[in-house]
């Protein structure tokens, strides 16, 4: 067992975790701007946006990943755009599954956000706009450290969501080593040349990890409850 | 002098409504805007404060707030807007609510001292009774040196002890600030003790403007005494009817005949007087 553990290769684990990491920051960005708006607004493109922003909850993975494939090869516009412009190539390479995961995990970043902004009181962000401050000053003064839980909730989520994807990540981003081959896929690969105890330990690994970020997630949430009172 | 004229479409409860109200407010005043639930008050109050739409003109000194559909951010309008429920910032102490506004270390002492909060400025709000509550509140709208103090029912969660003393408060600052104040009230004895006007909205109109005196006291003609309440009961009793009403937060009853007894519908609203006697007060 420990000579096991010892010959054992985790690149895959590190490459789910740096890939989880990038596309939770990037995703973190651009969905902040988002999910305020969607918060905010009383547009009647309100709906056609929020359909959008869930529908890969609800694609089969596969789906999504086709079309991304198509989308960033160099046989469609966009890809062969990017190829001649910026000589940037998206397909079965690491930023390629960076654009990969930033559309799979989108709705885990947007839709907590947006439920956080939305519980906020609305005279509080009023009162902040009625004592000269901006927008910008108000979400970051005002609004962010007033929903802590929901930071957390979509920061963690949208991690975890993002070490644990297979499908977009096999269509897009094959199976590489040390590029494109993450933990999920490793598994997938162990399993299929029927070596099941390293898939063992790469699974437990996973249970564990998961585990224990949700477990402290919600004790986190259930300390900032106590402390400002549920709003 | 603030000058108003405006006009808004509502979506009530009771279907559409006009908001249309047209009205100069002189310096320094203090105005109650009473009225009942749905007649306009907070849109009015809130079309000030520039969270809402509004077609018309809204001048404040020389500055113009609203010109047409054009309308100056709540930014920029410097006033101070205190909201029924509070609306404090959670995560900043006391002290911090007020300093978010303005830096002004000295005013902030100064506000907190008026409203002996000093002692409670490291304290985050939700530790804070809902008195001491609304006395930031009142303290972070004054951070701002308003021109112009908005006020939606603020008392009106509080117990009457604390109503009292918060109303002295507030007639303390708006006194030494020298802002002009409007604040929407029900209660005709915070009207009558804090404002120098009184505004009555009926459907998104103005249907009273005047003292609070003349507005305030319901009695007619040789009328001593006359009360709203509401009729909740008549009961025969032998030759002659009694009617229970509900005046305030207390029942009386009231002889009435016959004749009156068929007229009234329980449930209505009714006016009880008394003429030429002479009350005590103990």
């Amino acid at each position: 067992m420990i000579e096991t553990l010892k010959a054992m290769e985790f690149t895959p684990f590190i490459l789910s975790f740096k890939l989880a990491s990038v596309t939770t920051l990037i995703l973190f960005f651009i969905s902040m701007p988002l999910a305020w708006y969607l918060s905010q607004t009383r547009s009647k493109m309100k709906p056609l946006l929020e359909a959008i922003t869930a529908l890969p909850i609800v694609l089969p993975p596969s789906v999504l990943g086709f079309y991304i494939l198509w989308a960033l090869s160099q046989n469609s516009a966009l890809g062969a755009f990017l190829e001649e412009q910026f000589g940037i190539q998206l397909v079965f390479n690491f930023a390629g599954l960076v654009v990969a995961s930033c559309f799979y995990s989108l709705p885990f970043m947007v839709q907590p956000l947006q439920s956080g902004f939305e519980s906020l009181n609305k005279n509080m962000l009023e009162a902040s706009y009625i004592s000269g401050k901006s927008k910008l000053t108000t979400i970051l003064k005002v609004a962010l450290p007033n929903m802590k839980p929901a930071l957390l909730t979509a920061i963690i989520v949208t991690f975890a969501h993002t070490v644990g994807e297979f499908g977009v990540v096999l269509m897009v981003g094959g199976s590489i080593p040390g590029e494109t081959k993450v933990a999920s896929v490793a598994i997938y690969e162990m399993v299929e040349i029927m070596d099941y105890s390293s898939a063992h330990i790469y699974s437990i690994i996973m249970l564990i990890i998961s585990f224990v970020v949700l477990l402290s997630v919600y004790i986190f949430n259930q300390k900032q409850n106590k402390k400002f009172g549920a709003f | 002098m603030i000058k108003i004229d405006i006009s808004k479409k509502l979506h009530g409860s009771s279907g559409v409504m006009d908001l249309n109200i047209d009205l100069d407010i002189n310096e320094g005043d203090f105005v109650a805007l009473s009225g009942k639930s749905g007649s306009g008050k907070t849109t009015l109050l809130r079309i000030l404060a520039g969270l809402e739409e509004a077609e018309g003109t809204i001048k404040v000194a020389d500055e113009l707030w609203l010109e047409g559909k054009r309308s100056l951010v709540p930014q920029k309008r410097k006033i101070g807007y205190v909201f029924q429920e509070y609306a404090l910032f959670p995560n900043m102490s006391v002290e911090e609510n007020l300093l978010f506004v303005n830096k002004d270390r000295a005013l902030a002492d100064h506000l907190l001292k008026i409203t002996e909060l000093g002692e409670l400025k490291n304290r985050l709000p939700n530790t804070l009774s809902g008195g001491q509550q609304q006395r930031v509140s009142l303290c972070r709208a004054m951070m701002n040196k308003p021109k112009l103090l908005l006020m939606d029912e603020p008392l009106s969660a509080l117990d009457p002890d604390m109503r009292t003393k918060l109303q002295n408060e507030i007639l303390t600052l708006h006194k030494e600030f020298g802002t002009t104040t409007i604040m929407v009230s029900h209660d005709p004895s915070e009207i009558y003790r804090l404002s120098s006007r009184v505004l009555v909205l009926d459907q998104g109109k103005i249907i009273n403007d005047g003292k609070p005196k003349n507005i305030l006291l319901k009695t007619q003609g040789s009328q001593k005494f006359s009360f709203e309440g509401e009729l909740l009961d008549i009961t025969k009793v032998d030759v002659i009817y009694i009617a229970i009403v509900s005046i305030g937060q207390q029942l009386v009853e009231v002889v009435v005949s016959s004749d009156e007894a068929k007229n009234l519908k329980i449930g209505q609203s009714v006016s009880v007087s008394t003429k030429a006697f002479a009350p005590m007060i103990i």
